[in-house]
């Protein structure tokens, strides 16, 4: 008999693993690159290629330099390539997307000390730098037969209630928008793959959701159209639930949604810029630590009342 | 409310696995301390003969239990062995005749009121076999018996592999119901809850057939969640009471038995044997025919393997009990102990713990906390050394029953951490209260 292995209890583990819960986000999120392939064109895999390539690149060569060990098998950088060539519009410059994604890896997500330590969404906080960098081009919305339409959010802020597409254009995704934000069939599909094998809880897209809906409702815009317009879905379920940036507790992930609800709507109907979900959520990331310690669930310690 | 837990595999594929008993060892090793308190005192030398139920070492002060001779043979020597908790302890060493006869002074116990019963309970050598190994005698030993709401008998087996409880349930259940009236009869206890996993439906029908003219006893089919077992979970489960912090279940007017220890009582007061064998399941990767074994308590573990028809590859790790909440051993010549209710032998894919990766704040370890602790909290209190916050997270409370560690996905070792964490705590409070009483 060898020398056996000494060590504490459990002595086995779950299959789960970092990998797999990254490869099921971005099982998730190929229905959305398919539609969006569909309608915008091929162009659209060329982004999503250069994102996550210079993503991936971005993330092997910090820990490179930075003697870190090497991360890019968990998956998590591909996630956020894939994420943030979503929330770019297809005609958007390549070299503009690279300079995205190295944004969201190597400032948002490495300088923080990598995975699980960020507290801002790298997706969304390299779109809003972006947005602020090259506002011309990452609000310019072209489709492949080289029409452009603005995107519905943006005609309703305008005014120009009648230019708007039907509610089946809307949920099958042909209108103004992000590359991979506007087909809400897709993301839905994606969003009930990730609630099926557990890797996201219904909290917070719930809470997101409900909220954009019932103030729309309150507020006298369509809920309908509120629901499918912008980047509410991709928002409510592959970004929102970042593990990382957002509470991992019941009540916690409840709060969070309600909180990017209330934002989102806030920017939507009052403020300058047309939509507001990357907003909200990033605002809402900076709150997440203060969440997480208010609703810390209180120990069994069978001193209170069941 | 619903106590959370792990979907752990539950892989009992001994459970039609009638016990066998195996051939007497050459050598039995015998510790002294087999149990919770005070380790017993020798009472036999080198030379001495013994048969099977002879006296080794007698219990020594108010937490401890008496040890007894599983074999017949000669006292070879005392020794000293270290055990997995790392303490060094007598252990008497018998070179078997595999005569296996039996002691004259082994006969039934006259029983005829409580001091009576709890004098027999605590010279049969019955400690928790559960895993914990708590002398019985001292928790049956109840002050005020009218403070007894509710016996609940343990027979959740939540742990993955094992089924020695699952044959006591099927094997001995005129034990389990002799002990039951002995416990009514003597200590007044009106109510009994039989729990059991879902998992194991052919002891709740044959408990039930049993209990069905009884309306003192009910049988309870509890989910199959890890870990239905602990204590304080089974309690919830069962009276939906909260045991206190640093409490025991008497605290809620319960007492909890495991069902192989009850069953056990019973057959000590129809035989007079004290516990010397053991039905042990022998299982894991590395064997080649798991099955439940009955072995003299001594019994190298090697012994077991063997009777298991041997292992079809290289054991990586070895341990006692369950793989939840087993004790890995340093080699094969463990002996079985009391509280031993399986051996596990694994191998190498199945022994060597995956990398351990970095947080990524997934929140699976407090989602699967049976009481509610935050293990990531934990970890960062433990790392910056501060007694303080280990205090706010009751990290006191921890059962280490690792549904943290295995559901991680990053592989981290939290309950392993919540386990120094919890010693980091003791020596905070020690230090507070010692430097309060200064001041005073």
């Amino acid at each position: 008999m060898n020398k056996l292995i000494s060590s504490v209890s459990p002595h086995i583990n779950s299959n789960s693993t970092t990998q797999k819960i990254m490869l099921d986000v971005v099982i998730a999120l190929i229905p959305a690159a398919i539609a969006s392939v569909i309608i915008f064109g091929a162009r659209s895999l060329l982004v999503i290629g250069v994102c996550v390539a210079v993503c991936i690149l971005s993330e092997w060569g910090f820990e490179k330099i930075c003697k870190k060990e090497n991360t890019i098998s968990d998956l998590s950088a591909v996630v956020t390539g894939m994420l943030l060539a979503f929330n770019l519009p297809v005609s958007i410059p390549l070299w503009q997307a690279a300079f995205g994604s190295i944004v969201a890896i190597v400032v948002v997500k490495q300088l923080f000390g990598g995975i699980g330590q960020n507290f801002a969404n790298p997706a969304i906080t390299a779109r809003i730098i972006m947005m602020t960098a090259f506002s011309g081009t990452m609000t310019s919305w072209v489709f492949p037969d080289a029409s452009s339409s603005a995107t519905p959010l943006a005609l309703i802020s305008k005014g120009q209630i009648s230019g708007l597409p039907s509610y089946l254009n809307m949920f099958l995704g042909y209108h103004g928008g992000c590359l991979g934000e506007t087909c809400t069939l897709a993301l839905l599909l994606g969003g009930a793959y990730l609630l099926v094998k557990r890797v996201i809880s219904w909290h917070t897209p719930t809470a997101f959701i409900a909220t954009v809906v019932i103030m729309s409702f309150i507020c006298g815009k369509d809920p309908l159209y509120q629901f499918m317009s912008g980047g509410l879905v991709i928002g409510a379920f592959f970004m929102a639930t970042d593990y990382s940036s957002s509470p991992a507790t019941k009540w916690g992930k409840i709060i969070f949604g309600i909180g990017c609800g209330l934002i989102t709507v806030l920017i939507r109907f009052w403020g300058n810029f047309p939509e507001g979900v990357s907003f909200s959520i990033l605002l809402m990331n900076i709150l997440t630590p203060y969440i997480e310690k208010m609703t810390r669930a209180k120990p069994l310690t069978g001193g209170g009342k069941v | 409310m619903r106590l959370h837990g792990a979907k752990v595999p539950h892989k009992k594929n001994t459970a039609e696995s009638k016990p066998v008993k195996i051939p007497v060892s050459k050598t039995v090793v015998i510790p002294m301390s087999m149990h919770i308190g005070k380790q017993a005192r020798v009472t036999v030398k080198k030379g001495d003969n013994v048969k099977v139920g002879t006296l080794l070492g007698e219990q020594d002060g108010f937490i401890s239990a008496p040890v007894h001779s599983s074999v017949s043979g000669t006292v070879a020597k005392i020794d000293e062995i270290t055990m997995s908790s790392g303490m060094k302890v007598p252990a008497v060493v018998i070179e078997t005749d595999g005569l296996q006869q039996k002691d004259d002074a082994v006969k039934p116990p006259e029983v005829k009121d409580f001091d009576s019963f709890i004098n027999a309970v605590k010279n049969s050598g019955i400690v928790g076999l559960g895993g914990a190994g708590f002398p019985t005698f001292v928790k049956l030993n109840v002050k005020e018996l009218e403070k007894i709401d509710a016996v609940i008998i343990n027979g959740a087996e939540c742990e993955p592999y094992i089924t020695s409880d699952t044959r006591t349930m099927l094997d001995k259940t005129d034990y389990i119901f002799k002990a039951i009236d002995a416990v009514k009869k003597y200590m007044g206890v009106k109510r009994f809850i039989i729990g059991v996993e879902n998992n194991k439906p052919q002891c709740v029908k044959k408990l039930s057939e049993y209990s069905k003219d009884d309306s003192l006893v009910e049988v309870r089919p509890l989910p199959a969640v890890y870990p239905q077992g602990g204590e304080k979970v089974l309690v919830y489960n069962t009276m939906k009471r909260i045991i206190p912090k640093g409490g025991l279940p008497l605290d809620v007017g319960v007492i909890v038995i495991n069902v192989t220890t009850l069953a056990f009582i019973g057959e000590y007061l129809e035989t007079g044997m004290p516990l010397v064998e053991k039905c042990v399941t022998v299982d894991g990767s590395a064997v080649k025919e798991p099955k439940n074994v009955i072995a003299p308590i001594g019994t190298p573990i090697s012994d077991l393997l063997e009777s298991a028809g041997g292992l079809k590859s290289e054991p990586y790790k070895i341990i006692y009990g369950g793989p939840m909440m087993g004790i890995s051993v340093p080699s094969g010549e463990a002996p079985v102990l009391k509280m031993t209710n399986a051996v596990i032998a694994m191998d190498k894919k199945e022994a060597v713990p995956p990398k351990t990766t970095a947080c990524i704040n997934c929140g699976k370890c407090l989602n699967h906390c049976p009481f509610k602790l935050d293990p990531r909290a934990i970890a960062r209190a433990y790392k910056t050394g501060s007694g303080e916050d280990l205090e706010k997270l009751c990290v006191d409370l921890c059962m280490e029953c690792g549904c943290c560690s295995y559901v991680c996905p990053a592989k981290r070792p939290l309950v392993q951490t919540n386990k120094l964490a919890k010693s980091m705590l003791r020596n905070y409070i020690n230090k507070k209260k010692a430097e309060e009483e200064e001041n005073e």
